[in-house]
């Protein structure tokens, strides 16, 4: 199947829909909330949630043997949220700094959640195939229930951050002041961190305990690049997950046995990638053209201020001079006379130039500029 | 200066990291209307002293109350001004939307600023000379205009009390001069300013009261009467020569 046929299928094929529709809706969340924690400096919170989710899925299934999804799912948000306080305990009521906490109980949740997953393969029972799915996800096993519930999910988070978006976004830029202007800090960074942990868990099916961090942080640091407001981050953010989500579908439907959470990341990856050189502002690419231009006009700005000095010892500013007097020193070339003369600061006539009154002024002006900003 | 109100009234006040104490049964009373500085050396808890009053960080003991009432009930009437270093300039948001968030605390729970908010941001940036670059990314202001708009957010607070850490740490002397120049005003509007202040040259010059800190309060009072040799020599511990203009 070609990625033509896949969208082609789009529109017919109910499972092909829904897993797209999962999917889309999953990235937009993520790359929604994700922006939060890359705004907090929490990129890392999010590796250690999906981890220490692993072993609540795990104890859910011992418990109830069921493999229901929703239930999955209660089990990983109950685990995810245990970890998530336990790494604040570790930070606030310790020396110890917040990556060795987030490292500590990342790799020990995991390990505690991957033996009770060897354990479970173990038993004699064949419900119990399956579940390792968790570890780098399985969109095939999305269900339009499942999907629905993204979407309640989704739509509960959009709500809860528009209600509270002035102390979301003021928590995120001065959690201090916030506190001093009487709101209670505790409760909004509670409020973002169950957010978070919710999209996690959302993600974990279809994307994987391994991965389920990239679909969240990527997005957003894409996003980040294009703009200067935190509204249009969320929003950018919260589409660079769709496309991700449904892009990294189309591909992994239409080659065979591509598992559809890494190439979601990998799509993902792509717009981070894209976004780091090519966005106008903070973009790489630009940068470098940007710092080239600055060379080139500081360059036409030494050779006017070389004939300003040149004009002012005559009384006719506009007295000719040979273009040869500039060769003996550095930086002018025919191109840059060429510049200058577009400008208007010069004529050429001949072999001789003329510093115009405009360029003049203009001179002039960089001789002040300095003492005029201050 | 008898029958003057006592704005702010910080009783037994000790407050520690872990176990090694920062500030130590501190008794201090902010007579209304005065500018005054909090000096003292590094680590002597000069920022620790605001932000414990603030209720920033949670002191073991004591109890501080603005014109007589505890803290918690009067905190639309204090406004603060923290280090401009504390939090992340690259936060995606305009100036003017910074300023903004000097009206939150009156708007409160999930209301949104409107014109009357934005109204009140302008103005305030306009006090502080901010008003052309309103809408330029925070990240693209120098120190000295970060520190503008900080002050410029607390202004919008309209409070009768502020508090300010540091407002001089990194802005130039035009800066140093605008600041001062506001602090000033406000004093003369009868507001209340307590200022944790570096540069001992000019505490004379920019205040008119003082207070020693060095763990414990060494002294408070009026600049005049206090601020000499024999107090700078026992909050810093050596014998501290500064010129005193009178």
């Amino acid at each position: 199947m070609s990625i033509t046929e896949y969208f082609n299928l789009l529109w017919d094929d109910y499972t092909l829909r829904t897993i797209t529709l999962g999917t889309a809706v999953l990235g937009a969340i993520c790359g929604m909330l994700g922006s939060f924690a890359v705004l907090r400096k929490q990129s890392l919170l999010g590796d250690a949630i999906s981890h220490a989710a692993l072993p609540g899925i795990a104890l859910a299934f011992l418990i109830t043997g069921a493999k229901d999804s929703g239930i999955l799912m209660l089990g990983a948000l109950i685990s995810g949220l245990i970890g998530t306080f336990w790494i604040r305990g570790i930070t606030s009521k310790t020396h110890l700094k917040s990556d060795t906490a987030l490292g500590l109980i990342l790799s020990i949740f995991f390990g505690f959640g991957m033996l009770l997953l060897t354990f479970i393969q173990k038993q004699p029972n064949a419900n119990q195939a399956g579940l390792d799915k968790y570890l780098f996800g399985q969109a095939a096993t999305l269900m339009e229930s499942d999907v629905q519930l993204m979407i309640i999910v989704t739509g509960i988070s959009l709500f809860v951050m528009l209600l509270f978006w002035k102390e979301f976004k003021i928590l995120l830029f001065d959690a201090d002041y916030t506190k001093t202007l009487g709101f209670n800090t505790k409760f909004i960074d509670v409020l973002i961190t169950f957010l978070i942990v919710l999209a996690i868990v959302l993600g974990l099916q279809t994307v994987g305990v391994v991965l389920m961090s990239a679909i969240l942080l990527a997005p957003a640091a894409a996003a980040r690049q294009w703009t200067n407001s935190l509204g249009t981050m969320v929003l950018l953010a919260a589409i660079f997950g769709a496309f991700s989500g449904v892009f990294g579908t189309a591909i992994s439907a239409s080659q065979n046995n591509l598992s559809t959470g890494p190439v979601i990341v990998l799509v993902a990856g792509v717009f981070v990638l894209f976004s780091f050189i090519f966005s106008p502002k903070r973009g790489l690419l630009f940068r470098e053209i940007r710092f080239h231009q600055n060379r080139t006009d500081l360059k036409l700005m030494k050779t006017l201020q070389f004939m300003y000095g040149i004009a002012q010892e005559h009384e006719n500013i506009s007295h000719p001079h040979a273009i040869r007097i500039l060769n003996n020193f550095h930086g002018f070339t025919k191109s840059s006379l060429k510049k200058l003369e577009n400008e208007g600061w010069i004529i050429i006539q001949g072999q001789q130039w003329a510093i115009t009154q405009k360029g003049f002024k203009q001179a002039q002006e960089m001789y002040n500029q300095k003492t005029m900003n201050e | 200066m008898d029958n003057q109100k006592i704005a702010v009234q910080i009783d037994d006040l000790t407050a520690a990291y872990n176990y090694k104490p920062v500030l130590w049964d501190i008794d201090l009373s902010v007579p209304e209307g005065v500018l005054m500085a909090i000096v003292g050396p590094n680590g002597a808890g000069k920022s620790t002293l605001i932000k414990a009053i603030l209720g920033i960080i949670k002191p073991i003991a004591g109890s501080v109350s603005i014109y007589g009432k505890p803290y918690s009930k009067q905190r639309k009437m204090v406004a603060y001004v923290p280090q401009k270093g504390s939090v992340d300039w690259d936060f995606p948001t305009t100036a003017l939307d910074v300023v903004m968030m000097g009206t939150y605390g009156s708007l409160g729970w999930i209301k949104r600023p409107g014109q009357k908010e934005k109204k009140i941001a302008l103005e305030s940036m306009e006090k502080v000379g901010m008003l052309a670059f309103k809408n330029r990314q925070i990240s693209q202001l120098s120190g000295g205009q970060q520190q503008r708009v900080f002050l410029a957010r607390a202004l919008a607070q309209d409070a009768a009390i502020y508090f300010m850490d540091e407002p001089f740490q990194g802005v130039d002397a035009t800066t140093e001069i605008a600041i001062i120049n506001i602090l000033k005003e406000l004093r003369k509007a009868g507001k209340t300013v307590v200022v944790v202040h570096h540069d001992l040259q000019t505490v004379p010059e920019y205040f008119d009261w003082v207070t020693f800190l060095n763990v414990k309060k060494i002294a408070t009072g009026p600049v005049k009467e206090i601020f000499n040799d024999d107090n700078l020599t026992k909050t810093y511990g050596i014998n501290y020569k500064v010129a005193v203009n009178k």
